[in-house]
């Protein structure tokens, strides 16, 4: 099955790795005792397990290869992947979503209120991740700075509520208009920037806006925070913590659903599909009559809008924040969700979310190998998945007649 | 004779220090198609990127005047997609589609600017917004039998033949209901086959009542297509008339064959 070369290869692999992980793995020095441990068994742990994860690697290699040359000899016919075909037929999307919608209304009565806690917060990034697809998925604009409008949001929420006792219910659609509105400031400057540079002068707008909240310290309280926002208000009925929890999940239900639904009226729509072109070629897309100006900026101010709304939900879910909760790991975390998952595609960035943020939480088992193998499945998945979970798929259009147009 | 669609005067473009086009006229009358040939770095598309707002002309004027009669629009300093708007649209050299977005849609981009739904409509799906949306896949569909791509409707640009995303192209910037169409080199890479097929469909688009403006290398389409011929060299106009006329013209065969040295 192997040729001896690649068996080679392997081996070579298998070294490296140890070679790579012997200072990690294998010296311990114990600064009391004044001694060096040598733990040589994790060297051997390592190659062998290396040498086996590189054979695997190949062996997939071997079957792509396989598959593709029966594919030309045209004994083997392309199948649809089973994800595409349900989110192609009516028929079984809806039956999936009204399942998943069950499972999500009765979770929180399954499972303990930690569970639900961990769930809100997924659902939160679930968000996130759709409001960054508009940006990064559908108009192609690399942002790494999506974290300041998060950052706008909470902190707009939890200044008016400190300052004026403003309540969430208000102050909701507030963070929200006022993260479109820095969505727009960012995207004024920018407008001629693609690309690398774009990402560049993005990341920066998000180190900004840290900074300033770090730093004003009479405007924001710099690094110490703002404490005792007040949860999301029931028409005035007092919850316990548990009650709240589970209305906040609920709100979080409602919230993502209204999400999906904004998002995929716009992608089929008139704007949508000129953040597609935008995205597929700037210059054959003004020469078609679009105005990049505008298409930006509202690809800006939508996405951001989204952002400004969950950082709303996340004051009044934490009751305290500080600039920590705002670095560029966030960012980065938001924009591997809709890389994950698929970029563009709605469904793709809710299961990138759901596998981003849950996963972590259960491999809390791996105690300190955690995020180790937390980066190990991310680079698994983008080798042989590049394209995300589920990869996005283009509207069809059905025609009868001659010059009659039936959509589906 | 009536005014052209499109009349440029003295068009200069300098790139540095470097003039790509100096001084260059040319007219184009409604329901002509012009060619405008020259060999290679001529500055033929250059002047086609001066001309549809993509670069910003140095100097010169370009106008254009509406067959409908309305008032004559100066192009100069206009952006890519305000030209389009005015009703002059283009295909280019090395094919630009949308390769990740299907048949329709390409086409579909193309009546952006014609229609006018934003982000309202398209969340509440008012009446005007669905309404619209019928009508632009009606239209794009109609613009795809036209240039016989009615099989391919659904499929990824990027997996067209050739010969058959050149016609998208056409398709696409006709969507943009335009009353000139500029085509940047349409026949580059066609079999004969395929180029018979392009100058059926470059035919019946004026027939229609477009007037084009057209880049091309291969002669016998030149030959056959155009009403008034112009060559360019070095970004200098060095003759224009009729097909036979330039053909013969010893300047032309000058700047594509080379001149004979007398020993």
């Amino acid at each position: 099955m192997f040729s001896l070369q690649q068996l080679k290869k392997s081996l070579l692999v298998s070294l490296w790795f140890a070679f790579l992980t012997f200072p990690l793995l294998v010296i311990r020095v114990d600064p009391i005792e004044r001694t060096v441990q040598w733990r040589w068994e994790n060297m051997a742990l390592v190659a062998i397990g290396s040498f086996l994860v590189s054979l695997l690697v190949r062996l997939f290699y071997l079957h792509q290869e396989h598959r593709r040359t029966r594919k030309a000899a045209g004994k083997l016919v392309d199948r649809e992947p089973l994800i595409q075909v349900i989110l192609r037929e009516p028929k079984y999307l809806y039956t999936l979503s009204g399942v998943m919608l069950i499972c999500a209304l009765i979770f929180p009565h399954l499972f303990s209120t930690y569970q639900t806690n961990i769930m809100i917060t997924a659902l939160m990034y679930v968000m996130l991740g759709l409001g960054l697809n508009i940006v990064v998925g559908l108009a192609g604009l690399l942002d790494l700075g999506y974290v300041a409008f998060y950052a706008v949001g909470a902190y707009s929420y939890a200044l008016l509520n400190y300052h004026f006792d403003i309540g969430f219910w208000l102050a909701l659609p507030i963070g929200a208009l006022l993260a479109a509105l820095f969505g727009v400031l960012l995207g004024f400057p920018v407008l001629r920037l693609r690309g690398d540079y774009l990402a560049i002068v993005t990341l920066g707008f998000g180190e900004i806006i840290r900074l300033i909240l770090e730093n004003w310290n009479e405007f924001s309280q710099g690094p110490s925070g703002i404490s005792n926002i007040s949860r999301p208000g029931l028409f005035g009925i007092e919850l316990s913590l548990d009650g709240a929890i589970l209305y906040l999940y609920y709100l979080m239900i409602a919230l993502v659903i209204f999400t999906i639904f904004v998002v995929n009226r716009l992608q089929d729509s008139r704007i949508g599909r000129a953040w597609v072109a935008l995205r597929e070629d700037e210059i054959a897309c003004q020469a078609m009559g679009i105005d990049k100006r505008k298409t930006k900026l509202t690809a800006f101010a939508l996405g951001a809008t989204w952002a400004g709304m969950v950082g709303v939900i996340f004051a009044a879910k934490t009751t305290f924040i500080n600039p920590a909760s705002f670095t560029f790991l966030e960012s980065a975390i938001i924009l591997c969700i809709v890389v994950l998952g698929g970029m563009g595609s709605i469904f793709g960035v809710i299961v990138g979310a759901l596998i981003l943020i849950l996963l972590p939480e259960y491999l809390r088992a791996l105690s300190d190998y955690r995020m180790l193998a937390f980066g190990a499945v991310l680079v698994t998945m983008m080798i042989f998945r590049p394209q995300g979970v589920v990869a996005n798929i283009r509207r069809s259009y059905q025609f009868k007649s001659q010059s009659q147009g039936v959509r589906r | 004779m009536s005014r052209p669609v499109l009349q440029v005067d003295g068009l200069c473009m300098d790139f540095g220090g470097i003039r790509a086009m100096s001084e260059l006229d040319l007219a184009v009358q409604q329901g002509q198609i012009v060619a405008l040939i020259g060999p290679n770095g001529a500055g033929k598309t250059t002047f086609f990127n001066c001309v549809t707002g993509i670069y910003n002309p140095t100097g010169g004027n370009i106008f254009l005047n509406p067959p409908d009669g309305s008032p004559a629009v100066r192009l100069n300093g206009l952006k890519p997609n305000q030209v389009t708007e005015k009703g002059m649209a283009r295909t280019f050299q090395n094919i630009r589609l949308f390769q990740k977005m299907t048949v329709l849609e390409n086409v579909m981009i193309g009546r952006h600017c014609r229609t006018s739904s934003y982000i309202f409509g398209a969340v509440f799906k008012t009446r005007a917004t669905r309404r619209e949306e019928r009508e632009t896949v009606e239209k794009s569909y109609r613009i795809l039998q036209q240039v016989g791509l009615t099989d391919h409707v659904n499929d990824l640009a990027e997996n067209l033949p050739y010969g058959a995303q050149r016609r998208l192209e056409i398709a696409r910037a006709l969507a943009t209901e335009p009353f000139i169409l500029l085509l940047d080199e349409p026949a580059a890479g066609m079999n004969p086959q395929e180029t018979q097929e392009l100058d059926e469909l470059i035919n019946q688009i004026r027939d229609e009542g477009h007037s084009i403006l057209l880049i091309e290398h291969d002669m016998k389409l030149v030959m056959s297509l155009s009403d008034k011929i112009y060559v360019v060299d070095y970004g200098r106009k060095i003759a224009e008339g009729a097909p036979l006329q330039v053909s013969s013209d010893p300047a032309v065969i000058k700047a594509y064959l080379g001149e004979e040295i007398d020993a």
